[in-house]
């Protein structure tokens, strides 16, 4: 009786967990930047220099979880989604670089400062959407 | 004896340095680190999940009447979560006209309790320790000082000391800036009281902006800052009577590469102390090494 009990608690306790995971890794997280973070404008936005320099960050220190070409990998998800590059203001994303979301895997980022931060951002939303290739392709 | 100090010195500094680069030759793929400059004060940053870094840390220094010596550690850090980083070290030492010696091992975890990024950014730190005639100091602790270094390589290894080290870390970053704060307390399992000790940090990089040019000097590349550490006495007398304290620049340069190099000139405060300490670094982040010799499969 009681090992049954158990196995349900475990169960739900599971259930509950995976599905924080999911909703934190299904974009939840922008449901808690607060409003002062989300209408941070982006200092370099659209600037070409900044494209080139938020490049080099970006290889430097995110393109070994989500690609190269930012399309993702394996285990991390691709940063060309409709979500980073429409839905998300500039703001939400900074946020995001400055917490990370360490449940998840995501680091935070503040160490690089600012301007750094923002400089990837520019890079990012530079590359534009695409969808996503196999994960297997987006591994390579 | 000022020119046999340099020439010991000059010698065991080239073999430390030459060390590093012969990763290179199996390591596949770097990250460049982002490295804070310190060598004594841990600031918040925990190692990206999956990377390892192998470090070379080095100190070199004159005890008041006795012997040139430099310590040496080589590091192994691993972050295996965000929020959880592991290290090991050996260490080993030599001292002119003496002996070079391995002196032990050490094993760290550190934890960040606190997702996210807040004001000050708590990290708890426990390490274990085998060690003997230790002679790369990372802390001060309780009543270390000068004298410890006089103790003869054959005597000092006869004492086998294991100790468990806690450390309550707190960092904040600021406008480019890192403010790191320690508070350490260490126990010889065998013998002796609790020992207390603090190491303070702050660094900044000389550029906060990439550039947008690959560039080899520039001032991103570059983070300086100062270190300010030393003991605080133990259980029984508390304070800092009697305990070494030291102060010093550090400073940082990436290379295009990703290795690391660090130095700090660090001067002893007191009579107590060591007079003067060089310390010298080089570090090497292998990004995702398990998925490295994974994909090999």
């Amino acid at each position: 009786m009681m090992t049954s009990r158990k196995a349900i608690v475990c169960s739900l306790g599971i259930l509950f967990l995976s599905s924080l995971v999911f909703a934190t890794s299904n974009g939840a997280w922008l449901a808690k930047v607060p409003a002062r973070d989300r209408e941070k404008v982006n200092p370099y936005h659209d600037q070409p220099d900044a494209v080139a320099a938020g490049r080099r960050v970006f290889v430097d220190h995110c393109a070994q979880c989500h690609g190269k070409d930012a399309q993702g990998t394996d285990k991390r998800p691709s940063l060309r989604t409709a979500r980073v590059q429409q839905e998300a203001t500039e703001g939400e994303l900074h946020w995001l670089l400055v917490h990370g979301s360490m449940g998840n895997g995501m680091p935070s980022w503040s160490k690089l400062g600012d301007p750094q931060i923002w400089q990837v951002i520019t890079y990012v939303r530079s590359l534009g959407e695409q969808e996503a290739p196999p994960r297997s392709e987006a591994a390579k | 004896m000022a020119s046999s100090g340099i020439f010991f010195f000059a010698k065991n500094f080239a073999l430390a340095v030459l060390f590093l680069p012969a990763i290179f030759l199996v390591a596949p793929k770097c990250a460049l680190a982002q490295e804070r400059p310190y060598f004594v004060v841990y600031s918040q940053d925990m190692e990206e999940p999956g990377n390892l870094e192998i470090a070379s840390y080095n100190i070199t220094a004159t005890p008041s009447g006795g012997d040139a010596f430099v310590g040496s550690s080589v590091e192994l850090e691993y972050g295996i979560k965000t929020w959880w980083t592991t290290e090991f070290y050996l260490d080993g030492q030599a001292t002119s006209n003496q002996s070079t010696i391995f002196t032990g091992f050490k094993w760290e975890n550190r934890v960040r309790p606190l997702m996210g990024e807040h004001w000050i950014n708590p990290v708890l730190y426990a390490e274990f320790e085998d060690i003997s005639a230790d002679k790369t100091p990372r802390e001060v602790v309780g009543h270390d000082g000068n004298d410890d270094f006089l103790v003869p390589n054959g005597l000092a290894r006869l004492d086998n000391q294991r100790e468990i080290e806690l450390k309550l870390i707190l960092g904040s970053n600021t406008h480019g800036w890192n403010i790191s704060e320690n508070f350490i307390a260490e126990k010889n399992l065998q013998a002796g009281p609790w020992e207390f000790g603090y190491a303070l940090g702050v660094s900044r990089p000389l550029a906060l902006a990439a550039s947008a040019k690959e560039c080899t000097f520039c001032r991103e590349k570059f983070q300086a800052g100062a270190e300010m550490y030393g003991g605080l006495g133990d259980y029984n007398s508390f304070g800092t009577n009697f305990t070494s304290q030291y102060l010093g620049p550090t400073l940082n340069w990436t290379a295009p590469n990703g290795m690391t190099f660090a130095v700090s000139p660090q001067f002893g405060l007191n009579s107590y102390s060591l007079p003067f300490l060089f310390r010298f670094s080089v570090a090497y982040e292998v990004e995702q090494v398990f998925s490295h010799f994974r994909r090999k499969l």
